[in-house]
């Protein structure tokens, strides 16, 4: 029976073929302009680490007391020197790590060669079993490297490439900042997006690849600045990365693994507690004001996806609901002036539901038509972003076999569903009455 | 034209009228919506720096190994810089007009109240005034003897002898208006912490913060007489003429390598780029949505097309019945356009309705201002423009119907 519908459908299309054109064409347009968009919402707003988002936590301790709150009372979006710290030598999570953004130089072995500047991160290393950092050769540094300084380092894949050409460097030394380190681990590509183990600093995205990790007490020790931002309430009494240090300055990240909800009340209560001690011996002339939220929250609370997509979004959106009452009219038109058509067919016996059969056939047709010719636009529209959007962002929009899926979906969808009232009234005519007219 | 015949055709296209005019009243309110936030990011773009943009480069270096002497390093660079044939005058400055990363500070007028006054940017650093090329609008620019080296003041901050500190600050027309409005700033104390009051020696036109992001607050800027070292956080700020920019920056790169082989250059760029690159999300924001009106716009003028054929196509008939009764090929090309007219005129109606109520949306969630009245009756002009666009072709060809069809059976 559908392959007569389909063919009815084919044959009733044929004879409009403006009209059809027409109807396929908005479709097509609608659904491009909305997934082009969705494909770039979903790029900045997708869980970088989804797999385990839930129980990676970002805790915030108020340090700077009233006075450097913001109006909704947020406590600062990051850590000073001595509360990391604290906060590294009391463990009490199953994983934690503080980390600063570092940009050291790197000195080629090759004399004739100039220096390079890299970025990275210098922290603890639980850093990499915390967010299941992938690795090409070796692996992290261990607890024994953090508490001894050691000189090692994890570097990308990317800069393994521009030094080793590639090869395992695991064992190798690398000169940074004028000191040797011992590679003991390469990344395998790791570039998440948003940047979510310090937003503050990347403000979600980065083009950049994060090409060297270093044990954040030896950076510390052999002073390599921080490079990130820098937030003080206060101007520090010492200067220099020293005086960062000993100031209440906040600029370093921090996460933390915890297993489930009663860890985070525990680590919650800890976190507490360690403000109230510091209110009892005077340093913290407040009530504690802490944070602890787990990554998606803090992502939302970072504002990491930026406003504007969201406006374009519902543009978009907009764009394909104008789209679809465009269609649902054509279709209206056209299948109202077919009752004479439908009369003959009710009177000869057919029941509402094969019209209904018919009918929506030819819409989801349409549909399906329309779904197709979007998905190439949306193609088009996907690469051309890369026209106006900041690189960063327009990098991250794709499409996908999930994005493919949803615009066929949507576009058969929303066909079908503009032909409904249509097919309604068109299957409500009455046989008799059709007849009698013409 | 009589448009009471047309109403009651419509009345019997119930359903598909309505869906015509719901279609034009979406339309009409996303495009109001979207031309105002192009309008908005357009505006923002345009947000003055109060510097001589088309006549200055910024450069930022790091060293390899710390220099031992910052203060002394940073004095040959400058001097290096200023050798180089067509640089008219050289700055260092530890931040720059639009350029994101930024030093900032909370300053008070009484050094005993609890809460900020304003969070104001600091730029510290010789020679900015003549090399940004800001107007000063009273008192005097900061002078070499105001100047202290950073680790002077940090030290007398941390033994709290005064002396040390710098004394005095240049701050913008706009931040003077802001803190003592009407008054003469001159002479006036802002305090950046307790003890540390500078005197507001100088008012600048102009000089927009690095981080501009709130345009309400863009301008709240003050100058602060500190000589940083040379770090990679510092930039050389080098003014010349436009046409010279591109064969300056080569040479006065060059010049620098040449007195450290060994450093990296970091940033180099004009100030072209650096409000360019300040600004690409309100470009892209702004591109995007232009797209988005245009494929609007098409798809409104395609589906007036569509359902106007299709109802010249149905009316056939009734056309040839009119003119064989006489009417002219002007009467029904002009009833084809009123139809049109009556139909976008509902639509851009309830268009406004909802273009109201999609900005009030919009101003609770994203923090948008209001709509202004003005964007109503360009959305009105340009539906009706574009209806009457789309309808022609239909309407000419119901024109051309001829009067014999009325004698015609179906």
């Amino acid at each position: 029976m559908f392959a007569y519908y389909l063919e009815l459908a084919i044959r009733s299309l044929r004879r409009s073929p403006g009209l059809t054109a027409l109807m396929v064409l908005t479709i097509a347009f609608g659904v491009a302009a909305s997934m082009t968009t969705y494909s770039v919402f979903r790029a900045v707003s997708g869980d970088p680490i989804p797999w385990k988002s839930a129980k990676l936590f970002v805790p915030q301790i108020d340090n700077w007391g009233p006075n450097g709150r913001g109006s909704d009372g947020e406590p600062p979006n990051a850590m000073d020197y001595n509360d990391a710290i604290t906060l590294m030598r009391d463990h009490r999570a199953k994983l934690q790590s503080a980390m600063y953004q570092i940009s050291p130089s790197i000195v080629p072995a090759d004399a004739s060669k100039h220096p390079i500047n890299v970025s990275g991160h210098a922290v603890y290393s639980e850093f990499f079993p915390m967010l299941d950092v992938p690795f090409l050769y070796g692996s992290g540094w261990s607890a024994d490297d953090d508490t001894q300084r050691a000189a090692v380092v994890v570097i990308s894949s990317k800069l393994n490439q521009k030094l080793f050409g590639g090869s395992n460097s695991v064992g190798k030394t690398v000169n940074i900042e004028g000191k040797d380190y011992r590679v003991v681990g390469v990344l395998n590509d790791w570039n998440p997006q948003p940047r979510f183990f310090d937003v503050v600093n990347s403000g979600g995205f980065s083009t950049g690849v994060e090409d060297v990790f270093l044990p954040f007490q030896r950076a510390i020790t052999v002073g390599i600045p921080n490079d990130g931002n820098t937030n003080c309430n206060a101007v520090p009494t010492e200067s220099g990365f020293v005086g960062l240090q000993h100031s209440a300055c906040v600029w370093i990240a921090y996460m933390a693994e915890l297993d489930d909800t009663a860890a985070a009340t525990a680590y919650k209560q800890y976190l507490d507690g360690y403000a109230h001690d510091l209110q009892q011996s005077g340093h913290f002339g407040w009530a504690p004001n802490n944070r602890l939220r787990d990554l998606p929250h803090w992502l939302d609370n970072q504002h990491v996806v930026p406003s504007d997509t969201k406006v374009s979004l519902l543009v978009a959106l907009g764009l394909l609901l104008a789209c679809l009452v465009n269609t649902a009219g054509l279709l209206l038109a056209k299948f109202l002036r077919r009752s004479s058509e439908i009369g003959v067919r009710r009177a000869l016996g057919a029941p509402r539901l094969a019209i209904y059969a018919q009918f929506l056939t030819e819409a989801s047709i349409i549909g399906l038509a329309g779904g197709v010719l979007g998905l190439m636009l949306t193609g088009v529209g996907v690469v051309s972003v890369g026209w106006v959007l900041p690189k960063d962002i327009a990098a991250l929009a794709r499409v996908d076999f999930s994005l493919l899926t949803l615009t066929l979906l949507v576009a058969v969808i929303a066909t079908t569903l503009a032909g409904l009232y249509p097919t309604f009234r068109a299957s409500r005519v009455q046989p008799a009455w059709q007849l009698k007219s013409n | 034209m009589d448009i009471l015949p047309i109403l009651s055709t419509l009345r019997r296209h119930k359903l598909t009228s309505w869906l015509l005019i719901l279609e034009i009243a979406l339309t009409c309110a996303i495009v109001c919506n979207a031309v105002f936030l192009i309008g908005q990011r357009l505006q923002r773009m345009d947000m003055p720096s109060g510097v001589a943009e088309h006549e200055l480069l910024q450069i930022q270096v790091a060293d390899v190994t710390t220099p031992s002497n910052p203060y002394a390093r940073l004095a040959e660079d400058v001097a290096v810089l200023r050798q180089v044939p067509g640089v008219i005058s050289v700055a260092s400055s530890n931040q720059v007009p639009f350029g994101s990363s930024s030093s900032n500070g909370n300053i008070r007028l009484d050094p005993a109240q609890p809460e900020r006054t304003l969070f104001a940017t600091t730029y510290f650093g010789e020679n900015l005034v003549p090399t940004l090329g800001t107007r000063l609008v009273s008192g005097r620019d900061l002078q070499s003897d105001d100047f202290v080296d950073v680790e002077t003041a940090m030290k007398g901050l941390g033994n709290g002898d005064s002396k040390s500190l710098p004394h005095v600050t240049l701050i913008t027309q706009t931040l003077a208006e802001r803190l003592w409005p009407g008054q003469n700033p001159l002479g006036r104390i802002i305090y950046l912490t307790p003890v540390v009051g500078l005197r507001v020696v100088g008012v600048v036109d102009s000089l927009v913060r690095p981080n501009a992001y709130d345009t309400a607050k863009a301008q709240y800027t003050m100058v602060v007489p500190l000589r940083m070292g040379a770090s990679k956080d510092q930039s050389y700020l080098i003014r010349t003429r436009p046409e010279d920019r591109a064969n300056v920056l080569a040479a006065a790169l060059a010049a620098l390598k040449k007195a450290d082989p060994q450093r990296v250059v970091t940033t180099q760029r004009s100030f072209d780029e650096v409000r360019r690159k300040f600004f690409q999300d309100d470009r892209a924001m702004a591109g995007m949505l232009v797209g988005v009106i245009a494929a609007l716009l098409t798809v409104t003028a395609l589906g007036i097309v569509g359902l106007a054929s299709f109802w010249v196509a149905q009316r056939r008939r009734t056309i040839g019945v009119r003119r064989a009764l006489g009417a002219t090929r002007g009467n029904i090309l002009h009833y084809f356009q009123t139809e049109n007219f009556v139909l976008a005129t509902f639509g851009i109606a309830l268009g406004m309705v909802l273009a109201y109520g999609i900005n009030l949306f919009l101003m609770s969630h994203y923090e948008l201002p209001r709509l202004p009245g003005v964007y109503f009756p360009v959305g009105a002009v340009l539906l009706w423009l574009i209806g009457q666009v789309a309808v022609l072709g239909p309407a000419l060809r119901a024109a051309a119907v001829p009067p014999v069809v009325a004698t015609r059976s179906v």
